[in-house]
């Protein structure tokens, strides 16, 4: 098969590479554009190890063959870095809860519970708990990244209310 | 895990779509999400030559809300399903299904047609459609033709859509105001199918039943229906009982399958009724 | 100076020593994902390899046709058993002194084992590869059942061991059986079972499961042909342990092997044992002169690489008519696929199912295990626990419960009635364990208290009566447990992995300006390490935790140890960590001496420093001693400042705990809702309350996922049924319940700083509590035991069998 050129914007930033169009975009992501932190933990749209947002969607990116997201903005957990290097809010909250043991969910989980707080601002224990219910953890429990996030959805709310 | 090779399409409207269909025959086939499509390439269960990728194709967007009647474009994900507030007001239990379909990635990509386009016997949304009389719109060389959700299931995988048609369009009748409904499934844990899923309306005039992952097609009993519009619950409950078949599997053996059926049906039913204005 | 206004205290406190909630300086790189796990790795050139496998569960073969496969574009080659035979690789010694297939030698014993191994430029190519490989297979009969498999006419599956009658660990007496192992006292235990007021017998079951750590297992493995050097990445719980295992069958000297563990995705006992892909990727990569990774797919991991449990465990029971026990029976059938590639010390071919008399003052036992091949995946590990420690406890904690049933009493009170007591300790045990130490009654009343134990029992009570007048369809289980651990193998004398004595090991480096690293033996796969045994150095020798590098993994740079599985960390690296800096502390303890000009035993350890007894103004600093260490010339000392300690600790350790679970059952639909979870535990000294209940709640997740749904099924045909996550449960957060911890702390007396580890006893002791639940809810409808996992349809069934359905 031949390949296609394939080009995104990722964290910001466009980037581009050849691909068969069967690759998937988490292969794409880690193997051609080295971007490892999203991970692969079922390959069966399971576990969402590999989860991405792409378009403001949060997407399990074993799921999703890397031309269908041509053309798309794509955020990985790289992308969730604050602009001088420090952790963003989520994966401080997540080090500071103790949200993560392994670390192999967790480029994942933060991913998505990114879109989640941006859908939902201040959510619920329960709409926290139901809004990472497309990703497995193997070593928490999920206790500490629950409340790893609703700290963190405190915090993005006072930073906000602290700028208006 | 890795699906074999293929070409990938991305056409811009229907009609370039459907001459892809047809020029590559049985070789080809559409994805939506991809979300039930992609496993399957993944496990080289499906194998195909060319890929048809529906996403650029703005006559499948959107849902509209007219009198009397709700339009699904048939790109519509579950996502943007749940989210429409005009939607959850016109027909509150497709929010209530959605809810309980998958997990939240999976909602955000799965769509409305792919799901009923799809023909497996777990998916919610068939049983659903066939509950709230949709009817589908299918696009082919021939032009432009409709079949009623009820008659559209004729097997596992197999549906009355011919190879080359694509569904565009799920229309669906809005039930009158105060209609009792509810969506009950029972499932192991989320990103589960249905060990067994009931969508129930109670209204005037209208009462209809239809259940999930129950037999190879979703099923909709007419008797069930009408029982359940002359109050006999008991009734509605026997006669889906004597329409479903359901098989063993890891959820558990058909004896399990069919006392959970008569429980969540019954369930549905409480729920739909407490509903009923 | 700052130091010298600070109080002990506040000095103490700026350490982040061990009793502190340290946050994980693991964390700065996983959150943003720079974690470097095994599939990060990407070396020039490096080629990919992938298995076929075979659909049957038992087949000769026939023919194996690779000539498509090598036509496939990027494939470079597909290795059989036949290549490997040449080499003497084409099979391989389990770590249980059986031998396992390489690749299949003739014939395949399970489904999924693997057949071929494809090499290509890339995962893509591989699979095609693999899709390429013709195998022709004639189908075997089929054994899945461990009884069935002792049947004299029982198909024969291992033909490579026919009319051999002296296995690894003794006599065989079946052409499927593998060993029996006997411990405790069998004729007095009978003679207690004969004249008992009370007996009890019952079959427990505990399924076959698997750990299924979220990250698959995995290597890459470099041949550097110039250098003669192999380097091999990989997610090994035990790097040392793969090294010399590698060494000793592929030829390769030991020094020529570099094995390094880098950061591993959860472990849970699946990384321990050594499997097929990384002997096929070290020949492929001698072959082709390349690097070569694999990576397991989900399906491969569940399918073939180590499950844990399927234990069948005959229970007797014997007590008072007040409820006092007197004697306990088990007869254990073992089933272990068909390959005995348990990870247990070499003497202890069913691990430390011996502890199976769990918390309680047994008089006499006796315990027989059988162990059976039969056509399923080989593995037999300790999903996060010590040794089959988790199918002791289930098997004590129900029996307990259907004593319970038989004498009538209330379970609670049952157990109270017959915890080993404190003034007991240490504890011989009946069948052979020596118990450090332990408060069982404190640790019980605690918990009950906490729960409103009795308040629960009314609102059970009250809901089984609305039950029977029909206004509901839910009951109310309470599940108990009181369970004691056996970690930190092991003592050198009697615990052992292929010759290689269990101790571990930790070096600490102080640098001149008074920071330092430290080197252990074993390897994080979510612990903390990084964090806890930074905070023991800190706490030792008085150097903040943020300045202590810690590293593990590596063998060229790491001290030997036996790797971090069965909870060993702590209660054996942890105490190496605190022998090794007692050592620098004792000569800086010397250095400081000569720098205050005092006697050595003029001075004493203050927190960071040395101060001249009776004179706290005259001190050194670790920093300043640090330093004098590497620039002053000092009678009698050797420059600078490093100590290692390998650790051979004198006993195990003996964690304990007590949990509690309401659960709400449906008996229409069999679903369940857990109300509530309390988890008291005590580890002895806790290094890292924040870390311990990280572990805590992980732990009984797993035991959640295990006890209500999670198992390795396969049909009649050994047709694996559970090798998605569709159908293997992994609970999501919304299923997961709450959890409430609680503790009690017990030091341990031998250790040195009083621990005992913990990261296992919760999958120890939640899935009898679970269970119990389960069962607790039916007791009054008289449910004896049902066998796990208790799913949805299972749960039905017990209702459906006990007539409540109407
Ligand atoms: C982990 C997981 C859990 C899930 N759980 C559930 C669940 O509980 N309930 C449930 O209902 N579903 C579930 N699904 C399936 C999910 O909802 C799918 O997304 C959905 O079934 C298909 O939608 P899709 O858009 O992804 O279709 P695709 O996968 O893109 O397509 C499915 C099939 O329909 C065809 N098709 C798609 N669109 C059209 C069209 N417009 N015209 C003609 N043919 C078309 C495709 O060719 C293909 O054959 C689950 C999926 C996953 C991965
Ligand atoms: S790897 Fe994509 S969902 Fe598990
Ligand atoms: S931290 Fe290990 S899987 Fe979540």
């Amino acid at each position: 098969m031949s390949k296609m050129h394939i080009k995104f914007t990722l964290n910001g930033q466009e980037v581009e590479g050849l691909a068969e169009p069967r690759m998937l975009l988490i292969h794409f992501l880690r193997e051609t554009l080295k971007v490892t932190g999203p991970h692969i933990g079922c390959e069966t749209s399971h576990c969402g190890a590999c989860t991405v947002d792409v378009d403001g969607k949060s997407v399990k990116s074993c799921t999703l063959f890397a031309c269908q997201a041509d053309g798309a903005e794509i955020t990985t957990v790289e992308g969730l870095v604050n602009s001088d290097g420090t952790l963003g809010v989520l994966q401080e909250m997540f080090r500071e809860h103790h949200g993560l043991q392994c670390g192999f969910c967790t480029p994942g989980m933060i991913t998505r519970a990114h879109r989640l707080l941006q859908e939902n601002p201040t959510p619920t224990e329960e709409e926290v708990r139901f809004g990472i219910s497309g990703n497995l953890c193997r070593c928490t429990g999920y206790q500490n990244i629950v409340k790893a996030i609703l700290a963190a959805a405190g915090q993005l709310n006072s930073h906000k209310e602290a700028a208006e | 895990m890795i699906p074999a090779g293929f070409e990938y399409h991305r056409p811009a409207d229907l009609a370039s779509a459907v001459g892809i269909l047809r020029a590559h025959g049985d070789e080809a086939r559409v994805v939506a999400g991809g979300h039930s499509l992609i496993p399957m390439m993944k496990l080289r269960m499906a194998e195909l030559g060319h890929l048809i990728d529906l996403q650029a194709i703005g006559e499948l967007k959107g849902i509209e809300i007219d009198e009397g009647r709700v339009t699904l474009g048939a790109m519509t994900t579950q996502h943007e399903l749940i989210a429409h507030e005009g939607l959850a007001r016109a027909i509150p239990l497709l929010r209530e299904a959605a809810l309980q379909i998958a997990d939240p990635q999976v909602r955000y990509m799965g769509t409305v047609g792919g799901n009923v386009a799809n023909g497996d016997p777990g998916n919610d949304m068939p049983g659903l459609m066939q509950c709230l009389d949709a009817r589908f719109e299918l696009y082919g060389a021939e032009g432009t033709r409709q079949v009623a959700a009820r008659e559209f299931y004729e097997a596992a995988y197999f549906t009355a859509r011919a190879d080359d048609e694509i569904l565009t369009r799920i229309l669906l009748p809005i039930p009158p105001a105060g209609t009792g409904y509810a969506y009950a499934k029972q499932k192991r844990k989320i990103g589960d199918y249905a060990t067994a899923a009931a969508a129930v309306l109670i209204g005037e005039g209208l009462s209809s039943v239809a259940m999930t992952n129950l037999s190879d097609t979703p099923v909709w009993s007419e008797e069930a229906g009408t029982a359940l519009a002359g109050g006999d619950i008991e009734g509605c409950v026997e006669a889906m009982l004597a329409a479903i078949d359901p098989q063993e599997d890891m959820r558990g053996p058909i004896a399990f399958k069919r006392h959970v059926a008569a429980v969540i049906l019954r369930r549905a039913i409480d729920s739909a009724l407490s509903r009923r204005a | 100076m700052k130091d010298e206004v600070q109080s002990p205290e506040e000095r103490s406190a700026g350490l982040k020593g061990m009793g502190c909630s340290r946050k994980r300086v693991e964390d700065v790189r996983f959150t943003q994902g720079k974690g470097n796990y095994v599939d990060d790795i990407k070396l020039d050139g490096m080629l990919t390899g992938d298995f076929v496998r075979s659909p049957y569960a038992h087949a000769r073969i026939k023919s194996i046709d690779t000539e498509a496969a090598l036509a496939v574009p990027g494939v470079l080659a597909v290795l059989t058993a036949k290549d490997l035979e040449p080499l003497g690789l084409h099979w391989m010694p389990t770590l249980a002194g059986d031998k396992q297939m390489v690749l299949a030698d003739g014939k395949v014993l399970f489904q999924g084992q693997e057949v071929a191994y494809v090499v290509a430029t890339d995962r893509y190519a591989a699979a095609d590869g693999v899709a390429a490989v013709e195998v022709d297979y004639e189908d075997l009969p089929v054994v899945t059942d461990p009884f069935k498999a002792m049947d004299p006419d029982a198909p024969v599956l291992r033909e490579d061991l026919a009319g051999q009658t002296e296995g690894a660990h003794g006599p065989r007496r079946h052409h499927n059986h593998i060993f029996t192992w006997e411990q405790g006292d069998r004729a007095a235990t009978e003679a207690v079972l004969a004249e008992a007021d009370v007996v009890a017998e019952e079959m427990v079951y505990y399924h076959r499961t698997h750990p299924m750590p979220l990250e698959t297992c995995g290597c890459v493995a470099s041949m550097d042909k110039v250098t003669g050097k192999l380097t091999l990445w990989g997610t090994f719980q035990a790097p040392h342990a793969v090294r010399t295992v590698a060494s000793l069958i592929s030829g390769i000297a030991e020094h020529n092997i570099r094995v390094i563990s880098p950061d591993i995705g959860g472990g849970f006992g699946n990384k321990v044992g050594v499997y097929p892909g990384y002997v096929c990727s070290i020949v492929a990569s001698i072959v082709t002169g390349k690097p070569v990774k694999w990576v397991e797919s989900r399906m491969d991991n569940l399918m073939s690489t180590a499950f844990a449990r399927d234990y069948w465990m005959q229970g007797k029971i014997a007590a008072t008519k007040e409820g006092k026990i007197t004697g306990l029976w088990c007869h254990t059938t073992a089933d272990h696929g068909g390959f005995d590639a348990c990870a247990d010390p070499t003497k202890f071919p069913a691990g430390f199912m011996n502890i199976c008399t769990g918390s309680y003052d047994i008089p006499v036992a006796y315990l027989a295990v059988d162990g059976v091949y039969t056509n399923k995946a080989p593995g037999g590990v300790a999903y996060r626990c010590s040794f089959r420690v988790t199918e002791a406890a289930y098997f004590i904690e129900r029996m307990i419960e259907v004593l319970a049933i038989k004498l009538n009493m209330d379970a609670a009170e049952l157990r109270r009635i017959n915890f080993i007591r404190k003034d007991q300790f240490p504890y011989q045990s009946a069948l052979g364990w020596e118990y450090d130490s332990g408060d069982y009654h404190t640790a019980w009343e605690k918990a009950l208290n906490a729960v409103g134990y009795d308040a629960l029992r009314r609102e059970q009570a009250a809901r089984l009566e609305a039950f029977k007048r029909g206004e509901t369809r839910k009951l109310i289980g309470i599940g108990l447990t009181h369970f004691t651990e056996i970690v930190g193998a092991g003592p050198v004398k009697n615990c052992d992995i292929l010759g290689l004595g269990m101790f571990d090991s930790c070096e600490i480096r102080i640098h001149p300006t008074g920071s330092a690293i430290a080197r252990l033996g074993t390897i994080s796969q979510g612990q903390g390490h990084a964090t806890t045994f930074a905070q023991i150095i800190a706490s030792e020798i008085g150097i903040p935790a943020d300045d202590i590098t810690l590293e593990e993994g590596d063998t060229d740079t790491a001290p030997y140890g036996l790797g971090t599985y069965g909870s060993r960390s702590t209660p054996v690296a942890g105490a190496a960590t605190a022998m090794a800096a007692r050592k620098i502390r004792a000569k800086a303890q010397m250095i400081a001496a000569y720098l205050l000009e005092v006697h050595d035993d003029d001075v004493e350890f203050d927190v960071d420093r040395f101060v001249v007894k009776g004179a706290p103004e005259r001190f050194k600093t670790m920093k300043e001693i640090a330093f004098a260490s590497y620039n002053q010339a000092i009678p009698g000392v050797e420059p600078g400042l490093e100590a290692v300690s390998y650790y051979d600790p004198p006993n195990m350790t003996y964690p304990f705990g007590a949990y509690i679970c309401v659960m709400e059952i449906d008996v229409d639909t069999g679903e369940h809702e857990v109300r509530s979870f309390y988890a008291l535990d005590d580890c002895g000294t806790r290094i890292n309350p924040m870390i311990i209940e990280g572990q805590v709640h992980g732990g009984a997740t797993e035991g959640y996922a295990i006890a209500m749904g999670q198992e390795i099924a396969y049909d009649d045909m050994g047709n694996h049924k559970t090798a998605t996550l569709m159908d293997f449960f992994v609970p999501t957060a919304w299923e997961t319940p709450h959890y409430t911890t609680d503790f009690t702390v017990t030091p341990s007396p031998h250790h040195p700083i009083g621990a005992k580890g913990v990261g296992e006893s919760p999958n120890v002791g939640s899935v009898p509590c679970f269970s119990n639940a389960v069962h607790d809810a039916f007791r009054p409808f008289g449910l004896v035991q049902s066998h796990m996992p208790h799913d949805h349809w299972r749960i039905w069934k017990i209702a459906e069998d006990l007539g409540l359905h109407g």
